[in-house]
């Protein structure tokens, strides 16, 4: 226990600041804080496995996360008849195409020696491979898109639930781990960061741009929920009853029969969306737990000991005959498919698939300021760093204004410097998130909670 | 005729653009590799440093502007220029003090200087959002055209026209003026040369008495000169963004990786290579084939190898492609 409290510590006080909000602001700002707050948490953990276990720089977050928010689109979304039965085929033909043309390739590699001749024959196998599969599919594509474009314009997914989406996701950004991980992870580490980083734009690029796949930025709005509609919720007896409840001392304090139907009126639309949300941070927090725990064990396993002692020092685990190679390609695989996850539960909450939105900063940059502030190496540590920084990433903007305010209390309220600083209050969060790197890097280069390895 | 029409056209659309954009990202891409070569890290905050520098140049050609300053025909911005660098150098000297020089002092692995070169990102962001806003910003004045479409027209009788914008003579002009002086320093020049030796070897450099405090402000002090001109030239040629610049970081790297990192020659190279490589896949060749083709032939498509949107995917494959076969770059790097 005794070992542990600092852990403890760091928690509540976390718990604290979010009720803080919670009673200060509103119930709704907290849960929705929390929610991504530990949406936040499983893509830190899945940075930290790869960051924290293996040493592997994953710039490529971004990615990953958007990966897997295109599986919650391509599980949840009704398929669209009639654009399956406009161009359905010819993208179907293109991507055998697509396959028959990666397995020629890789059978061409395999079976004759290296030369320039055969360097030439799997350059013009690609590149006549390019030339047919656009003849192929830009018909298709056209169709697709000409389909009802206002609403539809892109094939749909399969109708499933989307809680589905969340294993899919992880399967989508898995695979794409091991085809970059295929590539990249020979590379030295900044050439990996940044290797990673560009890979992540180009698949940004293709997300916004191939309408027909995921409606680009158009973005796909009103995905099915796994969690109740607040519409529904506010018409179902059972909650009203619930709601009344809880406050029925308030409402007894009201007299008036219509003032009361008034007052229970508004709190049941606030309720609901509270409620919805509490779905969401039950079903987020089963995942962070079940992750939380594989990955605890992970870590303590023989095969925890192993990625400890390959990122500590390549070399000796080599001669010790374990597969540096082959590690870090699995490693990198799940780390970035728990990122996938958290992508997929990202659109799961909001509802809605936005390609423009993904930008490097938000999805990359700051999951790995949460890593470095929290610990590395320490699931726990990351988990409260996704915490902690996706908090003052929100609440930035209110103690910036404080801070400005305090600051300038003497000048006049139309004076330019404080309407100027007033009007820049949002990038106080870079600020801050800047400084805190800073800070953390230099005086506690393990992070808050650093990590500590028991031998048991 | 249509001959010399498709050339034209080729210059107007590919060759003219292409060189000036490919001269911007050179100047951020050797920026890059002098730090990656002398300082040994990669910087992630090239280019927020470069719309920092961007930044100080808008605001003294404002300044400038308001008393009435200016430099004829040519932008004020040109003027403004060597303040901005000033005021750029300043910072950069400041960050290192504060925040590099202790984790080159405690000899930390690169890994760590690039995750603190992310917090220097952050910061240098904030301070730019704060000073001058997110909002997009034109600071060009002076003469908007070298020729004019039209007037070449007139001038030669060709159906096609070129375009050269003034932006685009000064980036070319001023880069090359300012590569062969970066290149005639390293090559020729005593403290040129001991920096290019403490690159190839960091201990051997110390044993033969070259000072590294020494070393490393002047690479600073050269780093924010090319940061804050490319990132002044792009500013005048597009326009000032801090958000684009972020973004520019991305072929920045391209270009310095396809280079050879730590190859400033290559770096040079390298910012041409992703520039032409981007334009030439994303033109649509329709209106070229027009004129070369007999008229029976005439192409129906825009015959354009891939949509504009993914110029910047362009660059990246060819940085995958080329860590894939050279992971040392076309030009071999590592050293300066």
């Amino acid at each position: 226990m005794r070992k542990n409290l600092n852990v403890i510590a760091a928690y509540s006080i976390m718990m604290g600041l979010i009720i803080l909000v919670g009673i200060f602001q509103s119930w709704n700002i907290a849960l929705s804080i929390f929610n991504l707050c530990l949406i936040s948490a499983v893509m830190t953990m899945g940075a930290n496995i790869q960051w924290g276990y293996a040493g592997l720089i994953n710039f490529g977050i971004m990615g990953f996360t958007a990966l897997g928010g295109l599986a919650a689109v391509l599980i949840s979304v009704d398929p669209v008849q009639e654009a399956w039965s406009a161009g359905g085929f010819n993208i179907l033909f293109s991507l055998f195409l697509i396959i028959a043309m990666v397995l020629a390739v890789r059978y061409i590699l395999k079976n004759y020696k290296k030369s320039k001749n055969r360097t030439y024959i799997v350059a013009a196998i690609i590149i006549l491979g390019i030339v047919i599969i656009r003849f192929i599919s830009e018909p298709g594509i056209e169709a697709i898109e000409g389909v009802n474009p206002a609403k539809t314009g892109f094939l749909g997914g399969l109708g499933l639930p989307i809680i589905f989406s969340w294993v899919v996701g992880a399967f989508f950004a898995g695979g794409l781990a091991f085809v970059i991980g295929k590539v990249a992870l020979g590379l030295r580490a900044d050439y990996l960061a940044i290797a990673t980083l560009l890979i992540s734009e180009i698949v940004i690029a293709i997300i916004k741009h191939e309408d027909w796949l995921t409606r680009g930025v158009k973005n796909v709005i009103g995905l099915k929920r796994p969690a109740p509609y607040e519409v529904n919720l506010q018409q179902t007896d059972w909650f009203i009853s619930l709601v009344e409840k809880f406050n029925s001392s308030k409402l007894n304090l009201i007299t008036d029969l219509t003032e009361r139907q008034a007052t229970l009126n508004q709190l049941v639309i606030e309720g609901s969306s509270v409620f919805v949300k509490l779905c969401y941070s039950g079903l987020f927090l089963v995942v962070v737990i079940i992750l939380l725990i594989l990955t605890q064990k992970a870590l303590y396993s023989p095969w925890g000991r192993m990625m400890r002692a390959i990122r500590d020092n390549e070399e000796a685990a080599n001669a010790m005959g374990k597969n540096v190679v082959k590690q870090h390609l699995l490693i990198f695989v799940l780390g970035s498919a728990i990122v996938g996850i958290a992508g997929a539960m990202l659109v799961t909450q909001d509802g809605l698939f936005t390609p423009g939105s993904y930008r490097p900063l938000r999805y990359t940059f700051l999951i790995w300021v949460m890593v470095i502030i929290g610990g590395s190496g320490n699931n726990f540590g990351a988990i409260l760093g996704g915490f902690v920084v996706w908090f003052l990433w929100i609440e930035a903007a209110p103690i910036g204004l404080y801070l400005v305010n305090l600051t300038t209390a003497g000048l006049d309220d139309t004076h330019f410097l404080k309407v100027h600083l007033i009007e820049s209050v949002p990038y106080f969060r870079f600020l801050m998130m800047g400084v805190g790197l800073l800070v953390i890097m230099r005086y506690r280069p393990k992070g808050i909670l650093p990590e500590k390895i028991e031998i048991k | 005729m249509d001959f010399v029409n498709a050339i034209i056209l080729l210059l107007n659309y590919i060759f003219v653009p292409a060189l000036a954009y490919g001269s911007q990202l050179a100047l951020g891409a050797i920026f890059v590799t002098l730090i990656y070569g002398i300082l040994r890290f990669a910087n992630f905050a090239t280019g927020d440093m470069m719309s920092f520098g961007t930044m100080f140049v808008i605001l003294f050609t404002f300044y400038f502007q308001s008393v009435g300053i200016s430099f004829g025909v040519l932008p004020t911005a040109l003027l403004a220029i060597p303040f901005g660098i000033i005021f750029m150098v300043g910072y950069m000297l400041i960050v290192d003090k504060l925040v590099f020089k202790y984790y080159r002092i405690n000899k930390s692995p690169p890994v760590q200087l690039a995750m603190v070169s992310i917090g220097v990102m952050f910061v240098t962001q904030a301070v730019v959002r704060i000073i001058i806003g997110p909002s997009d910003r034109r600071f060009f004045d002076g003469e908007k055209f070298l020729i004019k479409a039209g007037e070449f027209k007139e001038m030669t009788g060709l159906n096609e026209g070129l375009a050269i914008k003034s932006t685009q003579v000064i980036t070319i002009i001023v880069t090359l003026i300012l590569v062969s002086t970066l290149f005639w320093f390293l090559n020729k020049t005593k403290t040129g040369k001991s920096m290019r030796a403490y690159s190839d070897n960091e201990d051997l450099a110390l044993l033969s008495g070259i000072d590294p405090k020494k070393i490393v402000m002047i690479t600073w002090v050269i780093a924010g000169i090319l940061a804050t001109i490319g990132g002044a030239l792009y500013g005048l040629d597009k326009s000032f963004k801090p958000f684009t610049y972020f973004n520019n970081m991305l072929p920045i790297f391209a270009a310095a990786i396809v280079g050879g990192i730590g190859n400033p020659f290559g770096a040079f190279l390298g910012g041409y290579v992703i520039a032409f490589s981007e334009i030439l896949l994303t033109y649509a060749y329709r209106k070229f084939f027009m004129y070369v083709l007999p008229e029976s032939m005439e192409p129906d498509g825009l015959i354009q190898l891939l949509s504009t949107d993914y110029k910047f995917a362009v660059s990246f494959s060819i940085l995958v492609i080329v860590l894939l076969y050279r992971p040392l770059g076309i030009f071999k790097g590592k050293v300066l």
